[in-house]
């Protein structure tokens, strides 16, 4: 672009190069999202198609009652997560969330490790008594009920 | 009492818009002096009933009137003062009422003192302004009443939220409204000018003002955001993108392009569709940003309103809003002429770049942002994090934080490389031996890396632009860009450090052990029962050490509120120029031991300088186009009033 160019073609030019990087970045923005957006995973799903170890995903699900083990150095705990239908052991080291108790929902983020394990990153538990976490929100009706009777029993 | 008064000074606000929007319309069609003289004063008093109603809400929540239901919702009579104020906003009708109010003072303050634009063109910008606040008085009126009694009253009230019980959300909220609501005044003036075809550097000089301002709220706003969640959430981190956080990010991403395109057409009289297009897609980023955050589409504390049909509402408007520009600027963008020519190397030609990139990254967010939302509704639940965002925006951020090191030295219009040859040959030489010296010292991410010496090239070349100029001489609004691209080095280096340097260290400690983190030495004392005013805590009291010097004190709490119930927990900082040491206190494991959470995070504390330095530099630039105005304005009228008298004098000989 000299200063040759008419006023037109210059917008012309202009143009091109934003609509030519605007498209570079949402190509860029659709390739990066197949590969790194993380999937949400209820127990059944993870028992019956287990995602690659590794791969950054979420699993939601209830804490089950009399699961949650505190390791020696105080800081690890293991715990099982489940929906009524399949378990999935998880792992985590840090300090839990304020609301995270036996029998209350939690997303975990986190991988897959080799042992079948769910090493858990981050817990969120339930924010306050408003705020469940979404994915509990909409968990399906066998699931639901399933997670009533076992937190009321 | 209060409370009728407040709800009848809404709906003459209400009213007052529509008058002020049909007024303006017609005129737009056909002149006719009679309608145009009611728009400006429509304008004024709309803005000052709109702000006696929030006004009204403010001393219904000071008074903890507990008939009308959002107080009795939100507030408790038991709340330190501060918290019932901001309990005003704190919730979803409120805070839709401060935009709303703040929207129509900011109409009035147009109608006021506006007098540079063509008088058509003002006219119809308080229209198009008419036209959004008519959106938002319709929404409070029909589906969220702020001042709906209660009957009977309760005797106590709900309370807020903890999370919310904070001096940062105190101020945090109204800051972003601020930002978005200057950013729906550009946008009335893009459709004004698009409506009279008057695209001008005028346009853009009237404008400006309104962006800046916008842009310094959001600016404060993110950064204070970003301040609470680091400390509030008691995770370590300082930015999560979270959607929340990208909604108002998305909106300053916006807002940053449009005050630099604005710049270019004020002074160079280029840019003009493209300006134009980037205040109504900075507007459409601060409705979206209001549609994710309060539509309850998002979990999380700011959605307020899990209401259907509020979410539809908003919707509905964003919809209306966005939709309506869009076919305005089809319509007339091929109408507009070109304008002025520049080359590459040029000032014009740095701005190109900082906007095509600004706009990339932003619709990496967006794309990101909205791509959970979209998916699910397919029934396929993802998250996108970090791990998306973090690379793939800065493969746009690089580009353009490099072009920010040299593009201030360039000159208007043309310029050569040669003569800034020796600048850009400092500059290039300073990163490069960072770059080499933190690579062969350390093994930290490519990221991080390039960061930190980006951020010290930008440091130099931000203040390059300074030489031999007259310190004293040179305008305010030099010195404002001097400081805020200097802010963002600061925030850059913050970051960098942050995330190349920090130390963690997860313990369970007993009352009178001793860990390390970094160079600190932290001792766990005690831990002690404490109480607020609404709240009871264990609170650990630590000893920490830096590099052997005399220990300070710092104390982490494990809170448990009363009304409404909820536990959090408090982390504890201790701030040194070069760095925070971050303690959270867990829960207490087999008798005796404490779950202990430690950072020590080196120049953490930088990223927030960095933010108040790009903010206060926005400022800076602000007060020297308001006072360049009046300046201006004054000459004008002195003249004015020298030829009359002249002519006077004159016709009297």
């Amino acid at each position: 672009m000299n200063t040759g160019l008419k006023a037109k073609h210059q917008r012309l030019v202009l143009i091109g190069i934003a609509v030519a990087v605007l498209i570079a970045a949402g190509l860029l923005a659709a390739w990066a999202l197949r590969s790194q957006a993380s999937y949400f995973y209820v127990p059944s799903e993870m028992v019956a198609n287990p995602p690659e170890p590794g791969q950054a995903v979420r699993l939601g699900g209830m804490v089950q009652a009399g699961s949650l083990k505190t390791a020696p150095d105080g800081i690890t705990i293991n715990f099982v997560v489940g929906d009524g239908d399949a378990k999935v052991p998880v792992r985590y080291s840090g300090i839990v969330p304020d609301l995270f108790t036996e029998g209350s929902g939690v997303v975990a983020e986190g991988r897959m490790d080799a042992n079948g394990t769910f090493a858990a990153d981050t817990l969120l538990a339930k924010h306050d008594e408003n705020y469940v976490p979404r994915e509990l929100h909409d968990m399906t009706e066998a699931q639901k009920r399933a997670t009533v009777e076992e937190t009321t029993k | 009492m209060i409370a009728e008064f407040g709800l009848a000074a809404l709906w003459l606000a209400a009213a007052l818009a529509a008058l002020q929007l049909v007024a303006g319309a017609l005129v737009l069609r056909r002149d006719e002096p009679g309608l145009a003289a009611l728009v400006r004063p429509a304008a004024v008093v709309q803005g000052l009933l709109a702000a006696l109603s929030f006004g009204a809400l403010l001393l219904l929540f000071v008074q903890t009137d507990l008939s009308v239901r959002l107080v009795a919702e939100n507030s408790h009579t038991a709340k330190p003062m501060i918290f019932k104020i901001a309990g005003a906003w704190s919730n979803h009708e409120g805070s839709m009422l401060l935009w709303v109010a703040v929207m129509a003072m900011a109409g009035g303050l147009i109608a006021l003192i506006e007098r540079r634009l063509p008088e058509r063109t003002l006219l119809a910008t308080l229209a198009a302004q008419a036209f959004v606040s008519l959106g938002f008085y319709a929404f409070l009126l029909v589906s969220s009443n702020p001042f709906e009694r209660l009957s009977p009253a309760p005797l106590e009230g709900n309370g807020l939220n903890p999370l919310l019980q904070d001096v940062a959300a105190a101020y945090h909220p109204t800051t972003l409204y601020f930002g978005y609501v200057g950013l729906s005044v550009a946008f009335s003036f893009a459709v004004g000018a698009l409506l009279t075809r008057q695209v001008t550097p005028d346009f853009a000089r009237a404008m400006r003002p309104w962006v800046l301002g916008a842009w310094i709220f959001l600016t404060l706003g993110i950064t204070a955001g970003s301040y609470w969640a680091y400390y509030e959430l008691g995770w370590g981190g300082w930015w999560f993108w979270d959607p929340v956080e990208n909604a108002s990010l998305m909106p300053w991403l916006a807002a940053t392009a449009l005050l630099h395109s604005a710049s270019v057409l004020a002074a160079r009289d280029a840019l003009r569709a493209w300006t134009i297009m980037l205040g109504v897609v900075a507007f459409s980023m601060s409705m979206i940003g209001t549609f994710l955050v309060r539509s309850g589409i998002l979990t999380s504390v700011h959605a307020f309103a899990v209401d259907p049909e509020r979410g539809s509402f908003i919707l509905a408007l964003l919809t209306l809003y966005i939709g309506s520009a869009l076919t305005l600027f089809a319509l007339r963008a091929g109408t507009v002429a070109e304008g002025e020519r520049f080359s590459v190397t040029s000032r014009e030609g740095a701005l190109v770049v900082n906007n095509v990139a600004l706009s990339a990254i932003l619709a990496i967010v967006l794309v990101g942002t909205l791509y959970p939302l979209l998916t699910e509704a397919f029934g396929i639940k993802v998250s996108v994090g970090p791990p998306y965002f973090n690379p793939v925006s800065a493969l746009f951020f690089m580009p353009m934080l490099v072009v920010l090191a040299v593009g201030p030295l360039l000159r208007w219009r043309r310029d050569s490389l040669g003569r800034v040859q020796n600048e850009v040959v400092l500059v290039g030489v300073i990163a490069l031996l960072v770059l080499a010296g933190v690579w062969f010292n350390t093994s930290i991410g490519l990221l991080p890396l390039l960061g930190l010496a980006l951020s010290v090239a930008i440091a130099v070349g931000s203040i390059l632009p300074l030489k031999g100029r007259s310190l004293r001489r040179l305008p305010l609004a030099v010195w404002g860009m001097v400081v805020a691209h200097f802010g963002i080095a600061v925030a850059l280096f913050g970051m960098s450090a942050d995330s190349a340097f920090t130390k963690e260290k997860l313990v369970a400690a007993t009352p009178g052990e001793t860990v390390e983190v970094g160079p600190w030495k932290v001792t766990l004392e005690a831990v002690e029962p404490v109480a607020g005013p609404n709240w009871t805590a264990l609170e650990g009291v630590l000893a920490a050490s830096y590099k052997g010097g005399k220990p300070k004190q710092i104390a982490p709490q494990s809170r448990e509120f009363w009304s409404p119930v909820q536990k959090t927990s408090e982390s504890a900082l201790l701030t040194r120029w070069n760095g925070q040491l971050y303690a959270v206190i867990g829960e207490e494991i087999d008798g005796g031991r404490w779950q202990i959470r430690l950072w020590w995070k080196p120049f953490v504390t930088w990223i927030w300088y960095g933010g108040l330095l790009i903010g206060f530099g926005g400022f800076l630039a602000l007060l020297g186009r308001v006072m360049g105005d009046l300046k201006r304005r004054s000459l004008q009228a002195r003249i004015a009033r020298r030829r009359r008298t002249a002519a006077d004098e004159e016709q009297a000989a």
